[in-house]
Protein backbone atom coordinates (compact mmCIF):
# COMPACT_ATOMS: atom_id res chain seq x y z
CA UNK A 1 0.00 0.00 0.00
CA UNK A 2 2.91 2.21 1.04
CA UNK A 3 4.26 1.43 -2.10
CA UNK A 4 1.64 2.34 -4.48
CA UNK A 5 0.90 5.55 -2.81
CA UNK A 6 4.82 6.33 -3.19
CA UNK A 7 4.60 5.67 -6.99
CA UNK A 8 0.90 7.09 -7.68
CA UNK A 9 2.58 10.47 -6.09
CA UNK A 10 5.56 10.61 -8.03
CA UNK A 11 3.06 9.74 -11.35
CA UNK A 12 0.66 12.64 -10.41
CA UNK A 13 3.67 15.09 -9.74
CA UNK A 14 4.92 14.39 -13.15
CA UNK A 15 2.10 15.56 -14.39
CA UNK A 16 2.10 19.05 -12.73
CA UNK A 17 5.53 19.13 -12.85
CA UNK A 18 5.27 19.55 -16.76
CA UNK A 19 2.57 21.24 -18.82
CA UNK A 20 1.11 18.59 -19.10
CA UNK A 21 -1.61 18.56 -16.68
CA UNK A 22 -2.25 22.30 -16.81
CA UNK A 23 -2.66 22.25 -20.46
CA UNK A 24 -5.50 19.03 -20.63
CA UNK A 25 -7.05 20.64 -17.85
CA UNK A 26 -7.61 23.95 -19.55
CA UNK A 27 -8.44 22.34 -22.87
CA UNK A 28 -10.93 20.19 -20.29
CA UNK A 29 -12.79 23.04 -19.14
CA UNK A 30 -12.45 25.50 -22.43
CA UNK A 31 -14.05 23.20 -24.32
CA UNK A 32 -16.99 21.63 -21.41
CA UNK A 33 -17.32 25.74 -20.72
CA UNK A 34 -18.04 26.31 -24.45
CA UNK A 35 -20.86 23.41 -24.16
CA UNK A 36 -22.57 25.10 -21.49
CA UNK A 37 -22.69 28.09 -22.76
CA UNK A 38 -24.24 27.43 -25.92
CA UNK A 39 -26.45 24.68 -24.16
CA UNK A 40 -27.69 27.11 -21.96
CA UNK A 41 -27.75 29.80 -24.40
CA UNK A 42 -30.43 28.15 -26.49
CA UNK A 43 -32.06 26.61 -23.16
CA UNK A 44 -32.96 30.35 -22.82
CA UNK A 45 -33.80 31.16 -26.14
CA UNK A 46 -36.27 28.03 -26.39
CA UNK A 47 -37.49 28.73 -22.54
CA UNK A 48 -38.17 32.47 -24.09
CA UNK A 49 -40.33 31.36 -26.97
CA UNK A 50 -42.55 28.69 -25.13
CA UNK A 51 -43.44 31.78 -22.48
CA UNK A 52 -44.43 33.76 -25.49
CA UNK A 53 -46.34 31.11 -27.12
CA UNK A 54 -48.15 31.01 -23.39
CA UNK A 55 -47.91 27.04 -23.27
CA UNK A 56 -47.72 26.21 -19.89
CA UNK A 57 -47.95 22.33 -20.77
CA UNK A 58 -44.89 22.88 -22.67
CA UNK A 59 -43.06 24.61 -20.03
CA UNK A 60 -43.81 21.78 -17.81
CA UNK A 61 -42.02 19.29 -19.22
CA UNK A 62 -38.92 21.54 -19.38
CA UNK A 63 -36.10 21.48 -17.37
CA UNK A 64 -32.45 22.25 -17.03
CA UNK A 65 -32.07 18.26 -16.25
CA UNK A 66 -32.60 17.51 -19.73
CA UNK A 67 -31.93 20.50 -21.34
CA UNK A 68 -28.75 21.27 -20.20
CA UNK A 69 -27.17 18.58 -17.64
CA UNK A 70 -27.72 15.84 -19.53
CA UNK A 71 -26.32 17.02 -23.01
CA UNK A 72 -23.52 18.42 -21.18
CA UNK A 73 -22.59 15.26 -19.37
CA UNK A 74 -22.58 13.38 -22.66
CA UNK A 75 -20.27 15.94 -24.58
CA UNK A 76 -17.95 16.06 -21.14
CA UNK A 77 -17.73 12.47 -21.65
CA UNK A 78 -17.16 12.54 -25.52
CA UNK A 79 -14.46 14.98 -24.35
CA UNK A 80 -12.90 12.17 -22.27
CA UNK A 81 -12.33 10.11 -24.80
CA UNK A 82 -9.23 12.39 -26.47
CA UNK A 83 -7.93 13.10 -23.17
CA UNK A 84 -7.52 10.44 -21.24
CA UNK A 85 -5.30 8.50 -23.68
CA UNK A 86 -2.94 11.87 -23.57
CA UNK A 87 -2.98 11.16 -19.56
CA UNK A 88 -2.18 7.07 -20.03
CA UNK A 89 0.02 7.24 -23.29
CA UNK A 90 3.34 8.43 -20.64
CA UNK A 91 2.73 5.69 -17.76
CA UNK A 92 4.73 2.78 -19.28
CA UNK A 93 6.26 4.16 -22.60
CA UNK A 94 8.27 6.80 -21.04
CA UNK A 95 9.55 4.67 -17.91
CA UNK A 96 11.11 2.30 -20.51
CA UNK A 97 12.47 4.43 -22.41
CA UNK A 98 14.08 6.33 -19.71
CA UNK A 99 15.04 3.53 -18.46
CA UNK A 100 13.48 3.68 -14.94
CA UNK A 101 11.20 0.64 -15.96
CA UNK A 102 14.60 -1.29 -14.96
CA UNK A 103 14.66 0.56 -11.31
CA UNK A 104 11.23 0.19 -10.52
CA UNK A 105 10.83 -3.54 -11.58
CA UNK A 106 14.63 -4.09 -9.85
CA UNK A 107 13.15 -2.27 -6.91
CA UNK A 108 11.42 -4.42 -4.13
CA UNK A 109 7.94 -3.15 -4.90
CA UNK A 110 5.30 -5.51 -6.24
CA UNK A 111 4.27 -5.21 -10.10
CA UNK A 112 0.67 -4.86 -8.54
CA UNK A 113 1.91 -1.87 -6.49
CA UNK A 114 3.52 -0.81 -9.70
CA UNK A 115 0.49 -0.96 -11.82
CA UNK A 116 -2.37 0.71 -8.66
CA UNK A 117 0.52 3.07 -8.27
CA UNK A 118 0.13 4.27 -12.53
CA UNK A 119 -3.72 3.59 -12.48
CA UNK A 120 -4.37 6.00 -8.92
CA UNK A 121 -1.80 8.21 -9.88
CA UNK A 122 -3.90 9.13 -13.07
CA UNK A 123 -6.96 8.42 -11.56
CA UNK A 124 -5.99 11.47 -9.22
CA UNK A 125 -6.03 13.76 -11.93
CA UNK A 126 -9.03 12.53 -13.61
CA UNK A 127 -10.56 13.11 -10.41
CA UNK A 128 -9.83 16.73 -10.15
CA UNK A 129 -10.73 17.01 -14.00
CA UNK A 130 -14.40 15.92 -13.29
CA UNK A 131 -14.32 17.66 -9.82
CA UNK A 132 -13.65 21.37 -11.79
CA UNK A 133 -15.91 20.66 -14.07
CA UNK A 134 -18.47 20.26 -11.26
CA UNK A 135 -18.45 24.21 -11.02
CA UNK A 136 -21.29 23.75 -13.68
CA UNK A 137 -23.56 22.08 -11.95
CA UNK A 138 -22.65 24.72 -9.06
CA UNK A 139 -23.75 27.55 -11.06
CA UNK A 140 -26.50 25.96 -12.38
CA UNK A 141 -27.71 25.15 -8.57
CA UNK A 142 -27.02 28.84 -7.41
CA UNK A 143 -29.19 30.44 -10.13
CA UNK A 144 -31.31 28.09 -11.14
CA UNK A 145 -33.39 25.13 -9.94
CA UNK A 146 -32.15 21.91 -11.33
CA UNK A 147 -32.76 18.37 -9.53
CA UNK A 148 -29.37 18.54 -7.39
CA UNK A 149 -29.73 14.55 -7.15
CA UNK A 150 -29.97 13.75 -10.49
CA UNK A 151 -27.28 16.16 -11.33
CA UNK A 152 -25.02 14.41 -9.08
CA UNK A 153 -25.49 10.80 -10.35
CA UNK A 154 -24.83 12.22 -12.96
CA UNK A 155 -21.55 13.46 -12.46
CA UNK A 156 -21.08 9.92 -10.16
CA UNK A 157 -21.58 8.02 -13.86
CA UNK A 158 -18.87 10.91 -15.50
CA UNK A 159 -16.33 10.15 -13.17
CA UNK A 160 -16.95 6.05 -13.64
CA UNK A 161 -16.60 6.58 -17.18
CA UNK A 162 -13.31 8.48 -16.93
CA UNK A 163 -12.14 5.78 -14.81
CA UNK A 164 -13.25 2.68 -17.06
CA UNK A 165 -11.31 5.02 -19.58
CA UNK A 166 -8.16 5.43 -17.85
CA UNK A 167 -7.99 1.72 -16.76
CA UNK A 168 -8.11 0.69 -20.56
CA UNK A 169 -5.73 3.40 -21.27
CA UNK A 170 -3.34 1.63 -18.33
CA UNK A 171 -3.40 -1.55 -20.05
CA UNK A 172 -2.84 -0.43 -23.57
CA UNK A 173 -0.10 1.61 -22.70
CA UNK A 174 1.50 -1.11 -20.85
CA UNK A 175 1.56 -3.12 -24.12
CA UNK A 176 4.37 -0.83 -26.14
CA UNK A 177 6.84 1.85 -25.63
CA UNK A 178 5.71 4.21 -28.04
CA UNK A 179 3.68 7.25 -26.44
CA UNK A 180 1.98 7.67 -30.19
CA UNK A 181 0.95 3.98 -30.56
CA UNK A 182 -0.48 4.11 -26.94
CA UNK A 183 -2.53 7.13 -27.86
CA UNK A 184 -4.09 6.38 -31.09
CA UNK A 185 -4.68 2.85 -29.61
CA UNK A 186 -6.60 3.93 -26.46
CA UNK A 187 -8.52 6.28 -28.45
CA UNK A 188 -9.13 3.25 -31.04
CA UNK A 189 -10.58 1.43 -28.45
CA UNK A 190 -12.51 4.04 -26.41
CA UNK A 191 -14.36 4.82 -29.51
CA UNK A 192 -15.62 1.48 -30.08
CA UNK A 193 -16.75 1.50 -26.87
CA UNK A 194 -18.28 4.48 -27.14
CA UNK A 195 -20.24 4.09 -30.67
CA UNK A 196 -20.59 0.34 -29.87
CA UNK A 197 -24.06 0.61 -28.89
CA UNK A 198 -24.78 2.30 -32.29
CA UNK A 199 -24.68 -1.05 -34.08
CA UNK A 200 -27.37 -2.27 -31.72
CA UNK A 201 -30.28 -0.48 -33.70
CA UNK A 202 -29.08 -2.05 -36.83
CA UNK A 203 -29.11 -5.35 -35.75
CA UNK A 204 -31.32 -7.81 -34.02
CA UNK A 205 -31.39 -10.79 -31.43
CA UNK A 206 -28.90 -11.88 -29.38
CA UNK A 207 -26.26 -9.85 -31.06
CA UNK A 208 -27.83 -7.00 -30.10
CA UNK A 209 -28.39 -7.48 -26.95
CA UNK A 210 -24.14 -7.87 -26.71
CA UNK A 211 -23.60 -5.08 -27.98
CA UNK A 212 -25.83 -3.24 -26.14
CA UNK A 213 -24.34 -4.41 -22.77
CA UNK A 214 -20.38 -4.02 -23.80
CA UNK A 215 -21.50 -0.12 -24.75
CA UNK A 216 -20.21 2.59 -22.32
CA UNK A 217 -22.91 4.81 -23.61
CA UNK A 218 -25.78 2.61 -22.18
CA UNK A 219 -24.69 1.99 -18.83
CA UNK A 220 -23.65 6.05 -18.66
CA UNK A 221 -26.93 7.63 -19.59
CA UNK A 222 -28.94 5.39 -16.95
CA UNK A 223 -26.57 7.39 -14.48
CA UNK A 224 -27.39 11.09 -16.10
CA UNK A 225 -30.99 10.22 -15.86
CA UNK A 226 -30.83 10.25 -12.28
CA UNK A 227 -30.58 6.04 -12.33
CA UNK A 228 -27.95 4.38 -10.15
CA UNK A 229 -28.08 0.50 -11.79
CA UNK A 230 -26.59 -2.38 -10.24
CA UNK A 231 -25.93 -3.92 -13.67
CA UNK A 232 -24.00 -0.43 -14.68
CA UNK A 233 -22.12 -0.43 -11.64
CA UNK A 234 -21.10 -4.23 -11.81
CA UNK A 235 -19.90 -3.07 -16.16
CA UNK A 236 -17.66 -0.37 -14.90
CA UNK A 237 -16.05 -3.20 -11.81
CA UNK A 238 -15.82 -5.30 -14.49
CA UNK A 239 -13.79 -2.87 -16.91
CA UNK A 240 -11.77 -1.74 -13.99
CA UNK A 241 -10.73 -5.16 -12.92
CA UNK A 242 -10.04 -6.97 -16.44
CA UNK A 243 -8.09 -4.00 -17.50
CA UNK A 244 -6.10 -3.54 -14.15
CA UNK A 245 -5.67 -6.93 -14.01
CA UNK A 246 -4.44 -7.71 -17.55
CA UNK A 247 -2.02 -4.92 -16.89
CA UNK A 248 -0.35 -6.61 -14.45
CA UNK A 249 0.43 -9.62 -16.59
CA UNK A 250 1.18 -7.67 -19.54
CA UNK A 251 4.13 -5.88 -16.82
CA UNK A 252 4.64 -9.39 -15.49
CA UNK A 253 5.14 -11.12 -18.80
CA UNK A 254 8.90 -9.38 -19.30
CA UNK A 255 9.45 -11.83 -16.75
CA UNK A 256 8.39 -15.02 -18.46
CA UNK A 257 9.50 -13.92 -22.06
CA UNK B 1 27.44 -13.16 -3.11
CA UNK B 2 26.73 -14.02 -6.61
CA UNK B 3 26.59 -17.72 -7.89
CA UNK B 4 25.68 -17.66 -11.28
CA UNK B 5 25.85 -21.38 -12.60
CA UNK B 6 25.04 -22.17 -16.42
CA UNK B 7 22.99 -19.41 -17.53
CA UNK B 8 21.61 -18.89 -20.96
CA UNK B 9 19.64 -16.44 -22.47
CA UNK B 10 17.92 -16.37 -25.94
CA UNK B 11 16.35 -13.89 -27.55
CA UNK B 12 14.09 -16.02 -30.30
CA UNK B 13 17.00 -17.31 -32.25
CA UNK B 14 19.95 -15.08 -30.39
CA UNK B 15 21.49 -16.70 -28.25
CA UNK B 16 22.84 -13.73 -26.30
CA UNK B 17 24.50 -15.60 -23.14
CA UNK B 18 25.81 -19.08 -23.41
CA UNK B 19 26.32 -21.57 -20.35
CA UNK B 20 27.76 -18.58 -17.98
CA UNK B 21 29.04 -19.44 -14.35
CA UNK B 22 31.33 -17.66 -12.31
CA UNK B 23 31.04 -16.51 -8.69
CA UNK B 24 31.84 -13.47 -6.47
CA UNK B 25 32.55 -13.62 -2.82
CA UNK B 26 31.27 -11.10 -0.27
CA UNK B 27 34.17 -8.24 -0.32
CA UNK B 28 35.27 -8.75 -4.08
CA UNK B 29 34.99 -6.38 -6.56
CA UNK B 30 34.49 -8.42 -10.03
CA UNK B 31 35.48 -6.82 -13.15
CA UNK B 32 32.99 -8.47 -15.96
CA UNK B 33 34.86 -7.85 -18.87
CA UNK B 34 34.42 -7.80 -22.12
CA UNK B 35 33.86 -6.24 -25.96
CA UNK B 36 30.61 -4.82 -26.62
CA UNK B 37 27.70 -6.81 -27.81
CA UNK B 38 29.20 -9.36 -25.38
CA UNK B 39 26.31 -10.11 -23.34
CA UNK B 40 27.32 -8.17 -20.14
CA UNK B 41 24.38 -6.43 -20.00
CA UNK B 42 22.23 -9.48 -20.18
CA UNK B 43 23.89 -11.14 -17.80
CA UNK B 44 23.70 -8.36 -15.21
CA UNK B 45 19.63 -7.65 -15.80
CA UNK B 46 19.41 -11.32 -15.49
CA UNK B 47 21.28 -11.43 -12.03
CA UNK B 48 19.11 -8.11 -11.31
CA UNK B 49 15.62 -10.10 -12.01
CA UNK B 50 14.93 -7.78 -15.00
CA UNK B 51 15.17 -10.52 -16.89
CA UNK B 52 14.39 -14.41 -16.83
CA UNK B 53 16.56 -16.47 -18.21
CA UNK B 54 16.25 -19.74 -20.33
CA UNK B 55 18.47 -21.77 -18.61
CA UNK B 56 20.25 -22.10 -15.39
CA UNK B 57 20.09 -20.17 -12.04
CA UNK B 58 21.47 -17.35 -10.67
CA UNK B 59 21.88 -17.06 -6.37
CA UNK B 60 22.15 -13.35 -4.79
CA UNK B 61 23.13 -14.15 -0.81
CA UNK B 62 22.09 -17.42 -1.21
CA UNK B 63 18.32 -16.39 -3.05
CA UNK B 64 17.20 -18.19 -6.14
CA UNK B 65 16.51 -14.96 -8.10
CA UNK B 66 13.61 -16.45 -9.96
CA UNK B 67 12.13 -18.60 -6.95
CA UNK B 68 12.89 -15.66 -4.27
CA UNK B 69 13.34 -12.54 -6.34
CA UNK B 70 11.83 -10.04 -4.03
CA UNK B 71 14.53 -11.38 -1.49
CA UNK B 72 16.78 -10.48 -4.03
CA UNK B 73 15.59 -7.44 -5.27
CA UNK B 74 15.90 -6.58 -1.76
CA UNK B 75 19.23 -6.99 -1.14
CA UNK B 76 20.09 -5.78 -4.77
CA UNK B 77 21.62 -2.30 -5.72
CA UNK B 78 21.68 -2.17 -9.68
CA UNK B 79 22.58 0.91 -11.97
CA UNK B 80 21.84 -0.26 -15.40
CA UNK B 81 23.86 0.86 -18.07
CA UNK B 82 21.94 4.31 -18.78
CA UNK B 83 21.35 5.92 -15.13
CA UNK B 84 17.22 5.32 -14.92
CA UNK B 85 16.60 9.19 -14.11
CA UNK B 86 13.35 10.62 -14.27
CA UNK B 87 13.90 13.87 -16.13
CA UNK B 88 11.33 16.06 -14.74
CA UNK B 89 11.98 15.51 -11.33
CA UNK B 90 15.17 16.87 -9.04
CA UNK B 91 17.75 15.04 -7.46
CA UNK B 92 16.37 15.13 -3.33
CA UNK B 93 12.66 13.81 -4.21
CA UNK B 94 14.19 11.37 -6.51
CA UNK B 95 16.29 9.64 -4.16
CA UNK B 96 13.40 10.02 -1.66
CA UNK B 97 11.36 7.93 -4.08
CA UNK B 98 14.01 5.47 -4.45
CA UNK B 99 14.94 5.32 -1.11
CA UNK B 100 10.99 4.63 -0.54
CA UNK B 101 10.09 2.06 -3.40
CA UNK B 102 13.87 -0.10 -1.87
CA UNK B 103 11.86 -0.59 1.50
CA UNK B 104 13.10 2.16 3.44
CA UNK B 105 11.41 2.90 6.46
CA UNK B 106 9.72 7.07 6.27
CA UNK B 107 11.39 7.36 9.42
CA UNK B 108 15.33 6.73 7.59
CA UNK B 109 14.33 8.19 4.29
CA UNK B 110 15.60 11.63 4.97
CA UNK B 111 19.10 10.46 6.62
CA UNK B 112 19.36 7.80 3.86
CA UNK B 113 19.29 10.62 1.09
CA UNK B 114 21.53 13.01 3.13
CA UNK B 115 24.08 10.61 3.18
CA UNK B 116 23.77 9.48 -0.10
CA UNK B 117 24.01 13.06 -1.23
CA UNK B 118 26.49 13.40 0.84
CA UNK B 119 28.87 10.12 -0.17
CA UNK B 120 28.29 10.78 -4.47
CA UNK B 121 29.18 14.35 -3.90
CA UNK B 122 25.94 15.82 -5.42
CA UNK B 123 25.09 18.68 -2.71
CA UNK B 124 25.85 21.45 -5.31
CA UNK B 125 22.96 19.72 -7.86
CA UNK B 126 20.94 18.98 -5.42
CA UNK B 127 17.99 21.26 -6.50
CA UNK B 128 18.13 20.47 -10.19
CA UNK B 129 16.38 19.05 -12.27
CA UNK B 130 17.79 15.25 -13.67
CA UNK B 131 17.28 15.64 -17.17
CA UNK B 132 19.71 18.98 -16.95
CA UNK B 133 22.55 17.56 -15.74
CA UNK B 134 25.95 16.74 -17.23
CA UNK B 135 26.71 13.07 -17.74
CA UNK B 136 29.02 12.62 -15.04
CA UNK B 137 26.47 13.93 -11.97
CA UNK B 138 23.73 11.77 -13.60
CA UNK B 139 26.01 8.91 -13.21
CA UNK B 140 26.27 9.67 -9.91
CA UNK B 141 22.82 10.47 -9.32
CA UNK B 142 22.78 6.94 -10.60
CA UNK B 143 25.05 5.61 -8.05
CA UNK B 144 23.14 7.31 -5.30
CA UNK B 145 19.93 5.40 -6.31
CA UNK B 146 21.82 2.19 -6.34
CA UNK B 147 23.17 2.53 -3.11
CA UNK B 148 20.58 4.35 -0.91
CA UNK B 149 19.37 0.76 1.25
CA UNK B 150 23.06 0.00 1.98
CA UNK B 151 22.45 -3.25 -0.27
CA UNK B 152 24.57 -6.20 0.30
CA UNK B 153 25.54 -6.61 -3.75
CA UNK B 154 25.63 -4.12 -5.86
CA UNK B 155 25.76 -4.33 -9.92
CA UNK B 156 27.27 -1.58 -11.84
CA UNK B 157 27.08 -1.57 -15.53
CA UNK B 158 29.42 0.46 -17.04
CA UNK B 159 29.53 2.80 -14.12
CA UNK B 160 32.58 5.05 -16.19
CA UNK B 161 30.76 5.48 -18.99
CA UNK B 162 30.87 8.74 -20.47
CA UNK B 163 33.03 10.25 -17.73
CA UNK B 164 36.06 12.44 -17.79
CA UNK B 165 39.39 10.79 -16.62
CA UNK B 166 39.18 12.66 -13.30
CA UNK B 167 35.84 11.55 -12.95
CA UNK B 168 36.62 7.55 -14.06
CA UNK B 169 39.69 8.22 -11.37
CA UNK B 170 37.03 9.52 -8.29
CA UNK B 171 34.32 6.82 -9.30
CA UNK B 172 36.92 4.25 -9.26
CA UNK B 173 38.25 4.94 -6.05
CA UNK B 174 34.67 5.44 -4.63
CA UNK B 175 33.43 1.74 -5.79
CA UNK B 176 37.01 1.11 -4.19
CA UNK B 177 36.17 2.22 -0.83
CA UNK B 178 32.47 0.31 -0.59
CA UNK B 179 33.85 -3.05 -1.39
CA UNK B 180 34.42 -3.94 2.00
CA UNK B 181 31.44 -5.73 3.26
CA UNK B 182 30.03 -5.63 -0.13
CA UNK B 183 29.92 -7.77 -3.16
CA UNK B 184 30.39 -5.48 -5.87
CA UNK B 185 29.71 -6.45 -10.29
CA UNK B 186 31.48 -4.11 -11.96
CA UNK B 187 30.76 -4.24 -16.11
CA UNK B 188 33.10 -2.28 -18.65
CA UNK B 189 35.09 -3.03 -21.75
CA UNK B 190 38.15 -0.60 -20.42
CA UNK B 191 40.92 -2.65 -19.23
CA UNK B 192 42.86 -0.32 -16.68
CA UNK B 193 38.98 -0.02 -14.58
CA UNK B 194 39.68 -3.55 -13.64
CA UNK B 195 42.82 -3.03 -12.71
CA UNK B 196 42.71 0.21 -10.83
CA UNK B 197 39.17 -1.02 -8.90
CA UNK B 198 38.93 -5.01 -8.83
CA UNK B 199 39.90 -8.17 -7.33
CA UNK B 200 39.14 -10.37 -9.85
CA UNK B 201 37.99 -10.78 -13.44
CA UNK B 202 35.36 -12.35 -15.69
CA UNK B 203 35.89 -12.12 -19.60
CA UNK B 204 33.20 -12.82 -21.61
CA UNK B 205 33.09 -12.78 -25.27
CA UNK B 206 29.93 -13.65 -27.62
CA UNK B 207 27.85 -14.53 -24.73
CA UNK B 208 30.55 -17.01 -22.74
CA UNK B 209 32.78 -16.99 -20.26
CA UNK B 210 36.41 -17.54 -21.34
CA UNK B 211 38.10 -16.51 -18.15
CA UNK B 212 37.46 -16.09 -14.59
CA UNK B 213 40.87 -15.31 -12.27
CA UNK B 214 41.86 -13.62 -9.39
CA UNK B 215 43.54 -10.54 -10.80
CA UNK B 216 46.84 -10.98 -9.23
CA UNK B 217 47.36 -14.18 -10.31
CA UNK B 218 46.08 -13.21 -13.94
CA UNK B 219 49.11 -10.52 -14.02
CA UNK B 220 51.82 -11.64 -12.58
CA UNK B 221 53.88 -12.36 -15.68
CA UNK B 222 51.93 -10.39 -18.83
CA UNK B 223 49.93 -7.51 -18.74
CA UNK B 224 46.02 -8.00 -18.44
CA UNK B 225 45.88 -6.74 -22.32
CA UNK B 226 47.44 -9.42 -23.37
CA UNK B 227 45.63 -11.81 -21.42
CA UNK B 228 42.56 -10.12 -22.93
CA UNK B 229 43.56 -10.20 -26.35
CA UNK B 230 44.19 -13.74 -25.85
CA UNK B 231 41.14 -14.61 -24.03
CA UNK B 232 38.67 -13.18 -26.72
CA UNK B 233 40.61 -14.12 -29.74
CA UNK B 234 40.90 -17.90 -28.62
CA UNK B 235 38.79 -18.75 -26.29
CA UNK B 236 39.89 -20.00 -22.66
CA UNK B 237 43.00 -19.13 -21.68
CA UNK B 238 45.08 -21.64 -19.62
CA UNK B 239 45.97 -19.83 -16.28
CA UNK B 240 50.00 -19.72 -15.35
CA UNK B 241 50.77 -22.49 -13.61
Amino acid sequence: MRNTLTIAGRELRSYFSSPVAYVLIAAFLALAGYFFYALLTAFNQTLAIYSMMRNPEMLQRFNLNEMVIRPLLHNMSVLLIFIVPAITMRMFPEEKRAGTYELLLTSPVRIGEIVAGKFLGGLALVAIMVALSGVFGLLLSRFGNPEVPMMLSGYLGLFLVATAFLAIGTLLSSFTDNVVIAYVGTLFALLVLYTIGWLGEAIQGVWAAIVRYVSITEHFQLFTQGIIDTKALVYFATILVVSLFLTHRSVESVRWR
Amino acid sequence: MIEVANLSKRYGDLTAVQDVSFMAAPGEILGFLGPNGAGKTTTLRVITGFLPATSGTVRVCGFDVFEQSAEVRRRIGYLPENPPLYADMTVVPYLRFAAKIHGLARRDVGAAVDRAIDTCGLASVSERLLGHLSKGFRQRVGLAQALIHEPEVLILDEPTNGLDPGQIRDMLAFIRSLGAKRTIVLSTHILSQVLAACHKVVIINEGRVVLEAPLGDLTRDRSLEDVYTQAISSGPVSLPA
